[in-house]
């Protein structure tokens, strides 16, 4: 019983980390048809830039610790959101004409850039910040005990999803997005203006990533290699939930999130194998994953 | 009559050339020709995929699978014989991917992309588990024998090095001959367009599996000798930034003929070795800005420079490309 209650809870916490990288990647492919390699930099960056800002707060600053909280959920995305505009505008808006395997490639190109300049500017060496991790405290539940900063990442990815779902479906700029999600030549024609749609959506799906990596700062060792070690994870949620949609990402989350605590509890040698093991199970029934966008075919 | 092929000639010149080399070059020049010739193998592999439309991130996979194989068939199969542990590579390439390829011949582009990935992070990770195998560290490959002798080092890096040249060249002349086939030309108009392709008579999923099988046979060729030449395998074979870097070579060097690959992986290897000691840490700028640069302006790599000083050819201009 215990070990099942450690299996939900564990799943869950990874499966809302898993989340919050994984809707910035599918919101951005769905609209653009970019899958963004980069993705893992930006989540990597947000790790640093969170890290290296809470230790300083920590050291420098006499103001209360729950203000470093504040600063974890402002300072990462909001340098994604920089990064974002600048990589849309300098690189990818000149080539996502040229198809997806293109803008896969580019996308891998930047990847590698930004593990390089990450070392140049943070070097080497690991970074912590582990205070904001244990102000919460911890809760027991049924004998197991959770920390509740853990705990709390649940509440934030839902958060997350539900402000997502309700800024695509409730709001003005989530019709122009659903717009071009459906047809971005027909979109066009009726005067929306897409390459702006373009850049707003590469902003917020990188400041998501950005997010995700601040908000796990705190609970890991921030060292070089945490973008790449990261990005294939989420391309596993999101090709299993369906490129490009934001349920699939939810949903995709959750599914590997439980099968990887599952394997963590039982058998932890097949950790890395379970999550690609729910990825090709799924591809192998629904090629497309679980909520596929329709695609027309080119005659 | 058929016209003089002079890209099937070159191939056969520089195989000669690069043998008789084993004389005059020192040892770890010969070392690196070796590793150079089996990443090229698996370059050639993404290159075979790529001119069909397919971008594997993960031939990584048959890479490690063929490095494996060598490692293992002698503890496992008691085959210690390098010329049939090269054979079992190719054996192990040849049912693994006719097995994987029923699967994979039904994606395409990014799904292609994504699921050779997902294959090939799965072996990562099982090995990486497995600590009968070392681990994430590997194991040491035992000194192969060669046609039942047991010979010194030297004699076997010599044996090592003449073999990877005959092979390589002719896996290279072999792929070459393959492109100019009906199959060949059939993979490009796959890429093209399936649909026109299936109107002419041909069935774009038996292309691509053929392509596919191909593709894993030669990679893991290719992983068996580096595990030859380095005596040693591990699971980093078959992770990602490996099948990266294939296609980042793949890339640079076209996919318009096979001695780009083989170009493409010397040129390489003999910067990284240079530029590992030079700037550590600015190796994966230099990748990652070399890679936006030519995929943004030279889309058929470096081998359209070679085409342009061609007599005959001519610039395409953007009209007729996009007809």
């Amino acid at each position: 019983m215990s070990l099942l209650l450690a299996i939900v809870i564990d799943g869950l916490i990874y499966a809302s980390w898993l989340f919050i990288i994984a809707s910035g990647l599918s919101l951005i492919y769905g609209v653009m048809r970019v899958l963004n390699m980069a993705h893992g930099s930006f989540y990597a960056i947000g790790a640093y830039v969170t890290a290296s800002l809470v230790s300083w707060y920590f050291n420098h600053s006499t103001l209360p610790a729950y203000g470093s909280f504040v600063l974890m959920f402002l300072a990462a995305p909001a340098v994604g959101i920089v990064l974002g505009v600048l990589v849309e505008r300098g690189v990818l808006r000149f080539l996502i004409e040229r198809g997806e395997l293109i803008t896969v490639l580019v996308t891998f190109g930047l990847l590698l850039m930004f593990e390089d300049i990450i070392k140049l500017i943070w070097g080497v060496q690991s970074y912590y910040a582990f205070e904001p991790y244990g102000l919460l405290g911890s809760t027991d539940i049924g004998g197991l005990t959770f920390v509740n900063y853990d705990l709390a990442m649940i509440g934030v990815a839902a958060v997350v999803a539900v402000v997502l779902w309700w800024a695509l479906n409730r709001t003005r700029f989530g019709k122009l997005l659903r717009a071009v999600i459906y047809d971005r030549e027909l979109a066009v024609s009726i005067g929306i203006n897409v390459s702006r749609v373009f850049v707003m959506t590469f902003a917020t799906g990188v400041a998501l990533g950005a997010l995700a990596g601040g908000l796990v700062a705190p609970s890991i060792t921030v060292t070089p290699g945490l973008g790449i070690e990261v990005i294939v994870l989420a391309f596993a949620v999101v090709v299993t939930g369906g490129l490009g949609s934001i349920q699939g990402a939810l949903l995709g989350a959750v599914m590997i999130g439980l099968a990887r605590a599952a394997a963590v509890n039982v058998y932890p040698e097949l950790e890395l194998f379970v999550i690609y093991a729910v990825m090709a199970t799924v591809l192998v029934f629904r090629p497309r994953g679980l909520f596929a966008l329709a695609t027309s075919r080119k005659i | 009559m058929r016209q003089f092929d002079f890209s099937l000639a070159a191939i056969m010149i520089g195989t000669a050339m690069l043998a008789t080399g084993v004389f005059v070059l020192p040892a770890w020049i010969l070392s690196m020709v070796v590793t150079i010739i089996a990443k090229a193998l698996v370059v050639i592999s993404v290159v075979i995929l790529m001119r069909a439309g397919l971008v594997s991130f993960g031939q990584g996979l048959y890479y490690c699978i063929g490095g494996y194989a060598v490692g293992l068939g002698g503890p496992w199969l008691n085959v210690t014989d390098m010329f049939a542990l090269l054979g079992l590579a190719a054996l192990a390439g040849l049912v693994s991917g006719a097995v994987l390829g029923v699967l994979m011949c039904r994606y395409r582009e990014i799904f292609f992309a994504m699921f050779s990935l997902a294959l090939a992070m799965i072996l990562y990770g099982v090995l990486s588990q497995s600590q009968a195998l070392g681990s994430t560290d590997g194991f040491n490959v035992s000194r192969p024998t060669v046609l039942g002798m047991m010979l010194a080092t030297g004699q076997v890096r010599t044996v090592i090095y003449l073999t990877a040249c005959l092979l390589g060249g002719g896996v290279a002349a072999l792929i070459h001959v393959f492109f100019k086939s009906e199959m060949g030309y059939a993979s490009q108009a796959a890429s093209e367009n399936e649909i026109r392709l299936q109107y002419l008579g041909a069935s774009p999923n038996r292309v691509f599996y053929g392509n596919y099988v191909l593709a894993s046979v030669a990679a893991s060729l290719g992983g068996a000798l580096l595990a030859l030449n380095y005596g040693h395998v591990g699971p980093d074979m078959a992770y990602w930034t490996q099948s990266g870097e294939f296609i980042f070579i793949a890339l640079v060097g076209g996919t318009g003929n096979v001695i780009a690959a083989l170009i493409g992986a010397g040129v390489f290897e003999a910067v990284r070795t240079y530029a590992l000691e030079w700037a550590p840490d600015a190796w994966q700028l230099i990748l990652g800005t070399v890679l936006v640069l030519i995929v943004s302006f030279m889309p058929n790599g470096l081998w359209t420079l070679v085409r342009s000083l061609r007599p005959g050819t001519r610039r395409r201009t953007a009209i007729e490309n996009t007809l």
